[in-house]
């Protein structure tokens, strides 16, 4: 089974040789600099990687969903900070691009596409993360358009990104705004020492009577959760599925370079059958959750609904296996995966925030099974039978 | 396509995925307290691509999705628009 379309310039082979020149060999020393170097993400953008979710008329390079999985899946492989700065940019440009009037698509996508503007999607605050509905950002109406006050946090690329996705309550309900750093009002605060993805540049946004026009408004007021957001984190939770697979990929690969060198008892690490078999769980685990990311785009590439719990389910199990790979590699290392600076100590603290983010493995559950009892309560008409009788 | 044929796609859809469900085609989907926050994209997925059309941004506001009603409506506006169909 080919990864990728044959006459597509992307292809899993050109985007592993990115990241192993590009990324993999500085990964250590962004987790360790909390950074990622400006000249990086000049090179991203420059690939085409930065706007892949764009087609071609909005800048992009018209990227399927499928391929743009692979992408995430490769650069996630080498550094989960990297992969999550290029989740978060797509999220807001793939909003921009669906719910953006004609004149917000033309001032912010030519940036978001050729990487002069950054993006960052805001909707965590200090008392509100899983339950969405308690966010207590306000964007009361004025004259001209809203004025917006609250706090977000734990926002991914919120040091440098140009311009964010930030959710408040408008007088008609949640709504999406596009608010421009440079905004009188706005006040980004650095978080640092995080446990894992250390180098994705986390901010605190302080919004203070914080004025923006009425086109700020992203999609119709009202519908920014139920929309935009869902839309947005739809693409984020596909990309830190793919991701996942990326750190169980590395994991495989480290594993089996260190149990071909390491020795124990009369023969090397990999001889061993207890090695052998936390080795098999980890291709598994990489495997089906490679499937499901592949299944999630695509459905999304066919425009079917379906994508949406697809994506749920694939990110459920590609985040807990990742978790699962990460500490096995961990222990096949023994103390030499626990010592500063290992990449295995590394995909562990990366992996474990894949199950908190884009929606924590307790959401999915919970919305795994609403969907299962739903489906179990009758007979859902296939999509063929539905067609049948509008024809 | 007729009127009652797009109605009962939407309606067939709709209770694919909440089967217990009893909905007459004037009844606000919303108001029901079922939907979560997941099927408002599910529902503009199923319309653009059962209906092969995209559904320009002026029309995207939730009175548009309350009931089956409204939505064979919009797709009905969508689909004479012209503009709007799919390449
Ligand atoms: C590295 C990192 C990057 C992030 N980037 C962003 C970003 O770019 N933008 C953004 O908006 N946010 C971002 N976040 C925030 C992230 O989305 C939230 O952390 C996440 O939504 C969970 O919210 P919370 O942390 O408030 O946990 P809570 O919602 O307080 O949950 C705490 C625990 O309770 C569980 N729980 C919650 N509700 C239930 C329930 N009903 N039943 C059972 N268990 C439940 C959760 O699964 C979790 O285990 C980031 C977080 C991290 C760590």
């Amino acid at each position: 089974m080919t990864d990728t379309p044959a006459t597509s310039p992307f292809t899993r082979e050109r985007f592993r040789a990115f990241a192993d020149t590009e990324i993999a060999p500085h990964a250590a020393e962004f987790d360790r600099e909390q950074r990622i170097p400006t000249e990086l993400v000049k090179r991203l953008a420059a690939e085409g990687f930065l706007g892949a979710v764009l087609p071609t008329e909005a800048g992009g390079p018209g990227m399927d969903m499928v391929t743009f999985g692979v992408l995430h899946e490769e650069v996630g492989r080498a550094c989960s900070s990297v992969r999550s700065l290029l989740t978060v940019h797509s999220m807001v440009a793939f909003a921009v691009n669906r719910w953006g009037t004609a004149e917000q698509r033309a001032a912010w996508l030519p940036g978001l596409a050729d990487g002069t503007a950054l993006g960052a999607f805001c909707l965590t605050e200090p008392g509100a993360g899983s339950d969405a509905g308690r966010i207590a950002a306000t964007a009361e109406r004025t004259g001209g358009g809203f004025v917006i006050n609250g706090t977000k946090k734990w926002i991914t690329a919120g040091q440098t990104a140009d311009v964010y996705l930030v959710f408040a309550k408008a007088p008609n309900g949640m709504s999406a705004f596009l608010v421009d750093r440079a905004t009188p009002g706005l006040r980004v605060k650095p978080l640092h020492d995080i446990m894992g993805t250390r180098g994705s540049m986390l901010a605190e946004l302080e919004f203070r009577d914080c004025e923006v026009g009425s086109r700020a408004l992203l999609g119709p007021e009202g519908m920014g959760l139920s929309l935009v957001g869902t839309g947005a984190l739809d693409i984020g939770r596909y990309s830190v599925a793919c991701g996942s697979v990326g750190i169980s990929q590395a994991c495989v690969e480290a594993c089996a370079a260190h149990t071909a060198r390491r020795v124990a008892g009369s023969a090397p690490l990999r001889e061993h059958q207890l090695i052998r078999r936390m080795l098999s769980d980890m291709v598994t685990g990489l495997e089906a959750g490679r499937l499901l990311c592949r299944r999630a785009g695509a459905l999304k590439d066919e425009g079917d609904p379906a994508t949406v719990m697809a994506t749920w389910t694939a990110k459920y199990f590609a985040s807990t296996a990742a978790v699962s790979a990460a500490s096995d590699a961990v222990q096949i290392h023994g103390a030499s995966g626990f010592g500063a600076g290992a990449a295995v100590g590394r995909y562990y603290r990366d992996a474990k925030v894949m199950e908190i983010i884009e929606g924590s493995s307790q959401i999915q559950q919970l919305t795994i099974a609403e969907q299962a009892f739903q489906a179990a309560a009758g007979p859902r008409p296939s999509r063929s039978a539905a067609e049948e009788k509008v024809r | 396509m007729t009127t009652e044929q797009i109605t009962s796609a939407i309606r067939e859809f709709i209770l694919g995925r909440y089967p217990e469900l009893e909905l007459r085609d004037d009844e606000d989907i919303f108001r029901l307290g079922f939907v979560n926050s997941l099927f408002a994209m599910e529902l503009v997925l199923f319309i653009e691509s059962h209906f092969q059309l995209s559904i320009p941004n002026e029309e995207l506001a939730l009175d548009g999705f309350r009931t089956v009603d409204a939505m064979a409506a919009l797709v009905e506006r969508t689909a004479t628009s012209g503009v709007a169909a799919k390449g």
